[in-house]
């Protein structure tokens, strides 16, 4: 006898759909951390190349527990922390704040890395102009420091676009999650994953393809 | 704000697990970084030397390595080939996908480290009378592994830092371990915040150790 109630169905138009959505969400977490995590990672990278031995005995060890411990972990400890310090986060919240930090952390060192790429001469040649300190880091650390470490900051962004993979551990459904969803549906792993694997691919290659151009022409 | 009751204990008396657990975590991880250098290097010589096919493989290889998650790839290798009825256990899963991983970076530090050494060396081994294998093994490859030694030494933490997603295929080593644990006693936060400890230490003993072996391999 044929069974009457059909468990698995098979993968439809609206289920790419369904993967095109998520995508989107993975690229708005990835986007969200990514310019916050930028924003304060270059605040800690002036604070490192400022602050001397002050910073490096407080900051750089606290940045580098984030960046000696898996983000799995990270995530997992911070979901189940908000709780017991009284904050009450959704998975988008929660995986936000972590992703935002971790960002933060590679950034800072990218960022010290862009500050020591500007030799003090120009620095003080820009100052003896009547430069403010302020104008001097916007028209001349900018431009040649943010230029020196550009292709570095894509490729943490980049990692951390894929690493929002993770965030699906707390229940966030992006990109993978749903993959996940629609597997344990359709029951069919490979196809959904090619798909999956695709959206990831589409939003990773060109990007990194732009910054190894970017790099070869100036490094010439 | 803060009533939650600190329960360390549970933890403390399965401390001898998780120091076993994160003896697996490094062994997948050694494991996966000397295979992943093995054939990293040969897809970074494939990628150079020839045409055809076999580069098509080995840039696909390096590109979709490095462009999608490492979850995604460890979901493909577990649940996607399933599809075809390989079921790979989780030990595999982990170690198939961090070889995966590690090899499609390391290719292209190995690409680059074979770029900065000049071409005239190897045809000033090979007139000397050294075969291919000879001048490879004995003048070029010495010297790309001093300038690879730093990338393989961030892999190898990348690689236990990756380590932790088997705990998402059923995989016990360190993370997977602690979830067991955690979900029995359900004290989460208190597991993943010793985990989060021993991680960061695993991490530090890797860079101390490589920076003593760099010490010892590279004085002249």
């Amino acid at each position: 006898m044929e069974p009457s109630v059909v468990f698995f169905s098979g993968l439809t138009a609206s289920d790419v759909w369904f993967l095109t959505e998520a995508a989107f969400r993975t690229l708005l977490i990835s986007v969200l951390s990514i310019s916050m995590g930028t924003a304060i990672g270059i605040f800690c990278g002036w604070l490192l190349y400022e602050g001397k031995i002050f910073a490096t005995l407080t900051l750089a060890p606290i940045l580098d527990v984030f960046r000696s411990v898996p983000l799995i972990i990270q995530l997992v400890l911070f979901y189940n922390m908000a709780p017991i310090l009284g904050l009450n986060l959704d998975p988008f919240a929660s995986g936000t704040v972590i992703l935002t930090i971790y960002t933060a952390a590679l950034v800072a060192n990218v960022a010290r890395g862009g500050f020591e790429a500007v030799g003090l001469p120009i620095r003080r040649a820009a100052r003896s102009l009547g430069m403010t300190y302020f104008q001097d880091l916007r028209y001349v650390v900018l431009p040649i420091g943010g230029r020196a470490v550009f292709p570095a900051w894509i490729g943490v962004a980049l990692g951390v676009m894929k690493d929002s993979a993770l965030v699906s551990v707390l229940g966030y459904v992006e990109l993978l999650k749903a993959s996940q969803i629609l597997i344990t549906r359709t029951q069919q792993p490979f196809v959904v994953l090619a798909i999956a694997g695709a959206f990831y691919f589409a939003l990773s290659y060109p990007v990194s393809r732009y910054a190894a151009k970017l790099e070869k022409r100036w490094a010439q | 704000m803060f009533n939650y009751n600190f329960q360390w204990r549970p933890v403390w008396r399965s401390l001898p697990d998780l120091f076993e657990a994160s003896l697996v975590t490094l062994q997948v991880a050694a494991l996966a970084i000397v295979l992943g250098i093995l054939v990293g290097l040969v897809l970074a010589l494939v990628r150079m030397n020839m045409r055809g096919p076999a580069r098509w493989i080995a840039t696909a290889w390096v590109e979709l390595a490095r462009n999608t998650p490492v979850l995604f790839q460890l979901f493909f290798f577990g649940f996607g080939l399933g599809a075809f009825g390989w079921h790979l256990t989780p030990f595999t899963i982990v170690l198939v996908g961090l070889t995966f991983n590690s090899a499609g970076y390391l290719a292209e530090n190995f690409r680059g480290g074979f770029n900065a050494i000049p071409d005239t060396q190897l045809r000033a081994a090979r007139s000397l009378g050294m075969t291919a294998w000879q001048a490879y093994t004995r003048v070029v490859i010495p010297q790309v592994f001093r300038l690879v030694y730093h990338p393989i030494t961030n892999q190898m933490v990348w690689a236990v830092l990756m380590s932790s997603l088997g705990m998402l295929v059923g995989f016990r080593e360190l993370s997977g371990e602690t979830q067991f644990l955690a979900s029995r006693s359900y004290r989460i936060f208190e597991y993943f915040a010793v985990t989060a400890v021993i991680y960061f230490v695993i991490v530090k003993i890797i860079l101390l150790v490589s920076r003593l072996l760099a010490m010892r391999l590279f004085r002249y």
